[in-house]
């Protein structure tokens, strides 16, 4: 048996027939020599051959796969069938579109985000170095533990012994000038190892070396591949030329290839930190950390090895306190996959999301195994006629099946089309907060996974009807199916079961649909500490060394820029801080002292968030000084060491807001003191979902911080304009306009309002709430169709009984009622079911809820309220028509 | 086996081999002379003979069959296992019948 030949078995069968032909003319020619008259001797040479059609068909039959000769029957037949009943083919198509569409752009994103690897060599030795420091009160309010210290990197990287590489890195910003307009660019720092951990080869030029490290070495830079196609013409030959990056020339020395992400960050440009060793002390806990381990090293093996390396780097660096004081901190090696650094929290939704979305899928499952019900209860005569004809009923099962698999299949080619459709556009919005945005792609894995999801869906709600009437009792509906008056109970069970199995299951998606929406409602109520966010216009301004060196020069152009922006009509007030709340750019803390207190030297006190501020900022931000005043300038270029903290911190150590002022604070055992003269209402930094954090905060420019040292000024900071005209195109000219007329070197970086920040903060519980709200409407609606589906078809088939009980005397409102009870009865059920599998399935998105319980009673009164009236509505409409069957007609029929 | 013989003597079509059969057994072998084709099918299909269009010997055009060297090893094993099956069989057949 050959494929070949199963291929061009017509053509055989053509041979063969010449053959025979050939046999009965020469067989005839022979008869007729020996004096036959020539039709005798042609019948005679067909009879001495036989057969022939029997034995063509023998020599076919040996051609062919006779699997695959009733797989095509089957699919020609089934095809027939499903285009003899467009309006069935129709919905379930429609239906299954949908349903396998969702899933499998769900499913797309899941896999590219969660389940591929990260498209670095060897991604598994990859790992993200991190720590904890449970000991460390206050840590709390910086998210995602403490990140590592250049001391630590420099102890970790000479003293391990699990790392083939280990580096540090930090994300920034810094501005390009000379090559078109001054632009603001994003930037990675990384120390040596950082690049080698990750292995990725530039596509041009060289990494950054081990001397580009060293402070006052040469000045160098790595390209990101988008920004040299963007700003260099992708010019071949542009290593060795030199850009101005903040002030300073530095020589390019390379361009990593396209599609290149340093671990989760977008970027332009890669520098090196070039860390001072003989300048550095314990602290400055600013950095993540990466590494490649050694092969076969593990997790917990290199866990172990930097908790050994902690009292090395303990006691080999210098402090301006007692270095043990960090035992306290108890800090904790915290090493993670890379890729769960990457994808961070994401992969909670994401699942959640496909739960969802998968249970949307069974619904519809269940919806098209009705309608497949139906269309095998109309052919249940049919069938028993067949199966007492003789056909076997594995045969009629298979055919059923044929049929449903095919439907499930080519739902599953359109719905890959929408899929394809809704990545696109998904990838089109970008969500700010879904990592691996750019990889998300239909592969193989996707593909696959929407072929075995077609069949399964195909063979499942085939498997149904198929079942209940293929069974080898077929035989029996010969009886009943005619002229029976009304129809067995047992008849409307698999159908009943379907629609229970639906109610319940849109039940558990609507609950959690309102428990978001619940949560995002919450999240809203929440006072953020800014107020009218869409009237806040925020830009990012950075003043490099290189461009202005002296710290009261630069206070001097930021106050300038403020003046000038004030003079811009329609602009209420302006100020500026270090950062904006939720900005998300990594903030300083540290601990401070109280006056009157005494610390002993083996304790640290709680981490105190620091903030940076211009005088009037919270005046622009809409946030309430509780008690106390303002800064003014006058504070700021006096060099006043006046400060304010936040609410919580001064009822945190002095009872009240009122008590605070007054109160003298400082950073050290040898610094100065500073006096409280404000108190500010409580600001959501890290968001609305996460407590307000303790906060200081400080002038822009200040001297002797930490103790005798030079004079200060924060260089980065965020301008805030309030007007009535943010985000029109003519008022941000007249901002960039101002800025440039103060300085035209200084670009403009992250624009945007505090509007966009605010809902940016927001945008994991909102992507959910769309996510699980489409889900829950299309479970709502595909339930609905479901009771619909069920009780006009029980109308259907009892009008024959509805008429007779019409005859004798019935009152109509009575028989809709009977007809809507039916729905009533299945819909409470199904809520019933639900309610309990919700409660226990809440608990799972509890990490996703906001300020309710996962059984919040609003929501689980209000959806079976929802889901009853439903119900209601959709057994009411056939219903009605059960109450105008005319009895004389619903008897005649049939 | 019978009709890879036939071939040996060179090639030949379906009705000279339904007849050489038919023939050389002194008509003990009496077959349809169609059933013929499909071990011929089978045959072609295993490799052991191959077959091309030729005229016969009274100017009809008719598929010729003839061995290839597949098909003249097999008739050699099979002849063998064939006779070395007769032998065993007559000698047990043998004794019986002079007992």
């Amino acid at each position: 048996m050959s494929w070949r030949r199963f291929f061009r078995r017509a053509k055989w069968d053509r041979e063969r027939l010449r053959e025979i032909e050939s046999y009965v003319q020469i067989e005839a020619d022979d008869n007729a020599a020996r004096g036959m008259p020539y039709a005798e001797a042609h019948a005679a040479a067909r009879r001495k051959f036989g057969n022939s059609t029997l034995i063509r068909e023998e020599i076919y039959s040996m051609n062919t796969i006779s699997f695959l000769d009733a797989l095509g029957r089957d699919v020609r037949y089934s095809l027939r069938a499903l285009r003899h009943h467009p309006m069935f083919t129709l919905v379930a198509l429609l239906t299954l579109a949908i349903g396998i569409g969702a899933n499998t752009a769900v499913f797309s994103v899941l896999n590219s985000v969660l389940l591929k690897p990260l498209a670095y060599p060897k991604p598994d030795e990859l790992v993200a170095v991190k720590q904890t420091a449970p000991g460390a009160a206050g840590l709390a309010n910086i998210a995602e533990g403490l990140r590592l210290s250049p001391s630590m990197y420099f102890t970790f990287a000479e003293q391990n012994r699990s790392f083939q590489a280990f580096g540090v890195w930090a994300p920034g910003t810094a501005s390009v000038t000379g090559l078109a307009e001054p632009e603001q660019v994003r930037t990675v720092y990384v120390s040596d190892g950082a690049l080698q951990a990750i292995g990725v080869q530039p596509a041009l030029g060289r990494w950054l070396s081990r001397a580009d490290q060293l402070p006052g070495g040469p000045q160098t830079v790595l390209l990101n591949y988008g920004y040299w196609q963007r700003r260099l013409g992708g010019d071949r030959s542009v290593a060795g030329r030199k850009i101005t990056v903040d002030g300073r020339s530095r020589e390019i020395v390379g361009v990593m290839p396209q599609g290149f992400r340093f671990v989760n960050q977008d970027f332009d440009l890669i520098m090196p930190l070039s860390f001072d060793r003989s300048k550095l002390s314990l602290p400055g806990f600013g950095f993540p950390g990466i590494a490649r381990l050694k092969p076969g090293v593990t997790i917990a093996q290199a866990n172990a090895d930097l908790a050994r390396m902690l009292p090395i780097w303990m006691s080999s660096w210098p402090y301006r306190g007692n270095p043990r004081i960090y035992e306290t901190w108890r800090i904790t090696p915290d090493l993670r996959p890379l890729k769960q650094e990457v994808v961070g929290n994401a992969s909670e939704i994401l699942w959640v999301v496909m739960g969802t979305i998968g249970m949307v899928m069974l619904i519809a499952c269940a919806n098209v195994a009705n309608l497949m019900l139906v269309r095998a209860e109309a052919r249940q005569h049919e069938l028993a006629i067949r199966a007492a004809l003789g056909a076997a009923w594995r045969r009629i099962v298979r055919e059923m099946l044929m049929e449903s698999v095919l439907l499930g299949l080519m739902g599953g080619v359109a719905g890959v089309a929408l899929a394809y459709g809704a990545l696109r556009l998904l990838m089109a919005i970008g969500p700010a907060n879904l990592p691996r945005l750019t990889e998300i792609s239909l592969d193989a894995r996707a593909l696959g996974f929407t072929l075995a999801l077609s069949l399964v869906s195909g063979l499942l709600f085939g498997l149904i009807p198929a079942l209940k009437y293929a069974g080898p009792r077929a035989s029996l509906a010969l009886r009943s199916a005619g002229r029976t008056a009304s129809v067995s109970r047992e008849r409307h069970r698999a159908r009943n079961l379907l629609v229970v199995a639906q109610v319940a299951m849109a039940l558990v998606l609507l609950v959690s649909a309102g428990l978001m929406i619940r949560t995002f409602q919450a999240l809203r109520t929440v006072e953020p500490g800014f107020t009218q966010a869409e009237h806040l216009q925020t830009m990012r301004i950075s003043i490099p060394v290189q461009l202005i060196a002296e710290p009261q020069r630069v206070t001097r152009v930021q106050n300038d820029i403020l003046d000038k922006l004030a003079a811009i009509t329609g602009v209420a007030s302006v100020a500026f801080a270090s950062e904006m709340p939720m900005e998300g750019i990594p903030p300083n803390w540290d601990d401070i002292l109280i006056e009157g207190q005494t610390y002993t030297s083996t304790e640290i006190p709680p981490l105190r968030l620091f903030k940076y501020v211009s005088p009037g900022f919270f005046h622009t931000s809409g946030t309430r000084i509780v008690a106390g005043r303002d800064l003014t300038w006058t504070d700021v270029y006096g060099l006043r060491r006046n400060a304010m903290i936040s609410e919580n911190l001064a009822r945190e150590l002095w009872g009240t807001p009122s008590a605070a002022l007054g109160k003298r604070f400082r950073t050290g055992l040898n610094a100065l003191w500073w006096e409280v003269i404000g108190v500010i209402q409580d600001v959501r930094e890290n968001g609305v979902d996460e407590r307000a954090p303790a906060i200081v905060y400080w002038p822009s420019m200040l001297d002797n911080l930490y103790g005798p040292g030079p004079l200060d000024a924060v260089r980065s900071v965020t301008f805030v304009v309030r007007s009535d005209r943010t985000g029109s195109e003519g008022f941000l000219n007249q901002v960039r306009q101002a800025v440039w007329s103060v300085n035209p070197n200084l670009p403009l970086a992250s624009v945007r309002t505090m509007r966009e920040i605010y809902d940016r903060s927001l945008a994991r519980t909102s992507f959910t709430l769309v996510m699980l709200g489409i889900a829950g409407a299309m479970a709502l609606v595909l339930g609905i169709i479901g009771i619909y589906g069920v009780i006009s078809y029980a109308v259907s088939q009892r009008r024959r009984e509805i008429g007779i009980r019409l005859a004798l005397g019935a009152q109509p409102g009575e028989l809709r009622r009977m007809f809507v009870r039916h729905g009533l009865v299945l819909a409470g059920i199904g809520v019933a079911i639900g309610l309990v599998a919700a409660t226990g399935l809440m608990r799972l998105m509890k990490s996703l809820l906001f300020g309710i319980s996962p059984l919040d009673p609003v929501i689980y009164a209000a959806v079976p309220i929802v889901l009853v009236t439903a119900a209601v509505l959709a057994s009411y409409l056939p219903a009605r028509r059960a109450a105008v069957v005319d009895p004389v007609e619903a008897l005649r029929a049939d | 086996m019978l009709v890879l013989q036939t071939l040996v003597l060179g090639p030949a079509h379906g009705h000279t081999i339904a007849h050489a059969i038919e023939h050389r057994s002194e008509d003990v072998l009496q077959i349809e002379h169609g059933s013929l084709y499909p071990a011929l099918h089978r045959l072609e299909d295993r490799g052991w003979i191959a077959s091309f269009w030729g005229t016969s010997e009274n100017n009809r055009r008719a598929r010729y069959y003839r061995l290839t060297p597949a098909g003249r090893k097999q008739l050699t094993a099979q002849t063998t296992r064939w006779e070395r099956m007769v032998r065993a069989i007559s000698r047990v057949l043998k004794p019986v019948s002079e007992q």
